[in-house]
């Protein structure tokens, strides 16, 4: 993984002082709580509903072991004791005191990582798939790329005060979009031209939030060396024209959409024109060192389905696991794992500073150290042995890792809704819990096969609820909570938003209306087909007459 | 007496005045000192300024945050101060404003931040191409120096670094 030099230690470093000056200056009372405000998000901080939080960036979700444990620990001395991963490879504390977050700040910075632009309107923290680097199918690996992204978009001085907040994805497979570019401010795809030159195809202004578009493309092919010199022109052109006047309307996509596409496409193109020699254009040799930084961990010569995992599969549970929770690696002998850590009981996303710890060990003893946080809220070890799978399962069931739920209904995608989130209109994490506990049999949530749950508070979409197969939205209904309901999203490739079913519900209808929803897909599929397939085929007619019969 | 700026090299007193635009009826008289006009008067009385000043020593030109240096272009070299307003700190056109007339149009001479200049964004608006700042009048001014300085080193290249960090590290 990325490691720091001199040149971005000293950086960092200045950055910490100078946000422990600013801290002061504010506790001083020579700054206003308006004029601390940027400051203090641009620095990861910002205040909700119970208290101060958080939000500590993970590059593109790559995390090391001592990384891990350091969250742990941070989370344990100025917190209380767990932390909670999000739908944007960040981890949040809930109740670190504004005081201390210089000394959090530091003791990040110790190993290597940051909470530089993780609130705010600025450029947030880079998102990839957590498969990046091991994907058998990837055009190449997506993480040098981001981590130029990184650098070129930390501390930018042009762009700190944008409309309103900014966040890229990059997406490195050609068949699916773990990464959900599409629904980004700028999405990034690697790909080829027609001469079999690498680049990228470049989407703008998609996004979730009260107004969710599925952003457009506005560029097919984007040479290697120009990606850092065309950001630059589509932030530069938001910067300038993007509204100001409404908060509403103040994301890039709004512009996209006033402008039309291509217009604003040719605006991009324009000021590009002017920027695309200049010095900022990307050099072979940068491309190479940051890539260097992402080469292969120590790789055995292995064989792909060895006798120690044949004879394991006997075991029904642990095959149940494999074929929901590991996924194929691009080297022979190795295999790729999701740790749920979405146990019923527990939001989605909260991880105690034991559970860290614990990953962490695991990391060190399955995975070269190393491990990924992914925007469903789990985490992945990407490297593990698949002669060592079965000790890595036995591992991790006693600590709740290994629920062989990953991508059914009970690994819900939530926010953390009206517990923790002065936004909220209505609470999420009791409604995951009650559909956790309701559809708890593990034969019935396999023979349902996958389907994403996603559930929001509110229409911020942190849940990214329109873009689940099924999506909860909670509502405010003269002041009770009620939830809304839409059925066939998506954020695959042919990412698209879901689709409203029909008046709100209370919460305690809740469960009973997605099994309502569950019983139309079951009685309606045929045999191959998986929920979001019925759907697209019968439509939401017969869903809406299920659940809204008399 | 005239409030201080700063400047890249410290703490001046200023010689610069701001003018308004004129209201309805009103005309805008250019006196002698130095004064800095509004973009669009100046774009209407073009001639009046070249003739009153054909040197381009006095009289220099401000721009609101959404005025666009597309309007002045080249022409901006021909003079001696331009001042970008900030309305508001978070308002961030002002950025982009600089950097083109900076790196885009030639502009040499001194390009001044006014309005809501705080002292936390200085070291952006100096990477940005601003060579001097009219600081807030509550901020301590003696506090701008440091905030100037505040980074040794930056990723990007921008107009105080033309060559980014990934050309220059060793
Ligand atoms: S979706 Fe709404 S309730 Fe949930 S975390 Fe985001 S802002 Fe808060």
């Amino acid at each position: 993984m990325y490691q720091y030099d001199n040149h971005d230690l000293s950086i960092q470093q200045e950055r910490v002082n100078q946000y422990r000056e600013q801290t002061q200056r504010w506790i001083n009372g020579e700054l206003e709580e308006a004029e601390f405000l940027p400051l203090r998000l641009q620095n990861g901080l910002y205040v909700q509903r119970l208290a101060p939080m958080l939000r500590i960036a993970i590059p593109y979700g790559l995390l090391s072991s001592t990384q891990m444990r350091r969250l742990a620990r941070i989370s344990r001395d100025y917190d209380k004791g767990y932390g909670h991963f999000t739908t944007r490879q960040n981890l949040q504390l809930n109740w670190p005191a504004v005081e201390d977050s210089p000394d959090i700040l530091q003791e990040l910075l110790d190993v290597e990582m940051h909470a530089n632009q993780t609130s705010g309107n600025c450029i947030r923290n880079t998102t990839t798939d957590e498969f990046a680097g091991v994907d058998p199918n990837e055009v190449a690996d997506p993480r040098p790329y981001c981590e130029i992204i990184r650098q070129w978009s930390t501390f930018h001085p042009e762009f700190a005060y944008l409309p309103r907040k900014f966040k890229i994805a990059v997406n490195a497979s050609p068949t699916t979009d773990r990464a959900a570019v599409q629904v980004h401010d700028i999405g990034i795809e690697l790909n080829h031209d027609e001469n079999g030159a690498f680049g990228f195809r470049i989407y703008v202004g998609g996004g979730l939030g009260r107004t969710p578009v599925v952003g457009p493309m506005i560029r097919e092919f984007l040479p290697e060396e120009d990606l850092l010199t065309y950001l630059e022109a589509v932030l530069r052109v938001y910067n300038r024209y993007g509204r100001r006047d409404n908060k509403f309307k103040a994301r890039i996509k709004i512009l996209v959409k006033a402008l039309s596409p291509e217009v604003f496409a040719a605006k991009v193109e324009d000021e590009w024109q002017h920027i695309r020699d200049t010095a900022t254009k990307l050099t072979q040799a940068e491309i190479e060192r940051v890539k260097g930084y992402f080469t292969e961990p120590d790789y055995q010569t292995l064989e792909n389905n060895p006798p120690a995992l044949v004879s394991a599969r006997e075991d029904k549970a642990f095959a149940r696991w494999l074929d929901r929770n590991v996924k194929p690696h691009k080297k022979p002998g190795y295999a790729a794992v999701t740790l749920t850590v979405k146990e019923t009981g527990m939001p989605p996303g909260d991880v105690t500073d034991r559970q860290m710890d614990r990953i962490a060990d695991l990391a060190d003893e399955f995975s070269f150290g190393e491990l990924r946080v992914t925007h469903q809220q789990n985490a992945v070890l990407a490297d593990v042995r698949q002669d060592q799978l079965y000790d890595l399962w036995q591992a991790a069931k006693p600590l709740g890792f290994a629920t062989a739920n990953l991508g059914l209904l009970t690994d819900v995608i939530c926010c953390p809704g009206g517990d923790y989130c002065a936004l909220a209109n209505a609470k999420s994490i009791p409604v995951a819990e009650s559909i956790q506990r309701r559809f708890d049999d593990l034969d019935y949530l396999h023979d349902l096969g996958d389907i994403d749950l996603n559930i929001s508070g509110c229409m911020n979409a942190c849940g990214h609820h329109h873009v689940g197969h099924i999506g909860i939205l909670g509502v405010d209904k003269k002041g009770q909570e009620f939830y809304q309901i839409s059925l066939g999203g998506s954020s695959q490739r042919d990412a698209v938003i879901g689709k409203i079913l029909g008046p709100s519900f209370a919460r305690d209808q809740v469960d009973d209306i997605i099994g309502k929803i569950l019983d139309v897909y079951l009685s309606k599929r045929t045999e191959e087909e998986q929920f979001v397939d019925t759907y697209r085929r019968i439509g939401i007619e017969p869903f809406k007459e299920q659940v809204y019969a008399a | 007496m005239q409030p201080n700026v700063v400047t890249l090299d410290g703490v001046v007193q200023d010689s610069w005045t701001l003018l308004d635009m004129p209201g309805e009826g009103d005309t805008l008289s250019l006196p002698d000192s130095q004064v800095i006009v509004p973009l669009k008067w100046f774009l209407e009385h073009r001639h009046e300024v070249l003739n009153a000043d054909p040197e381009g020593r006095r009289i220099g030109v401000w721009f609101d945050s959404d005025d666009e240096p597309e309007r002045l272009g080249n022409d901006c070299q021909i003079l001696p101060l331009i001042a970008v307003n900030f309305p508001k700190f978070t308002d961030g056109r002002g950025y982009s404003i600089a950097r083109l007339l900076r790196e885009r149009f030639g502009f040499t001479g001194e390009l001044r931040a006014i309005g809501d200049v705080l002292l936390d964004q200085l070291h952006y608006m100096k990477r940005c191409g601003f060579s001097s700042f009219a600081l807030r009048a509550d901020k301590d001014i003696n506090k701008a120096p440091a905030a100037l300085s505040a980074f040794s080193d930056a990723h990007q290249a921008a107009v105080d670094q033309t060559a980014p960090l990934f050309r220059r590290r060793a």
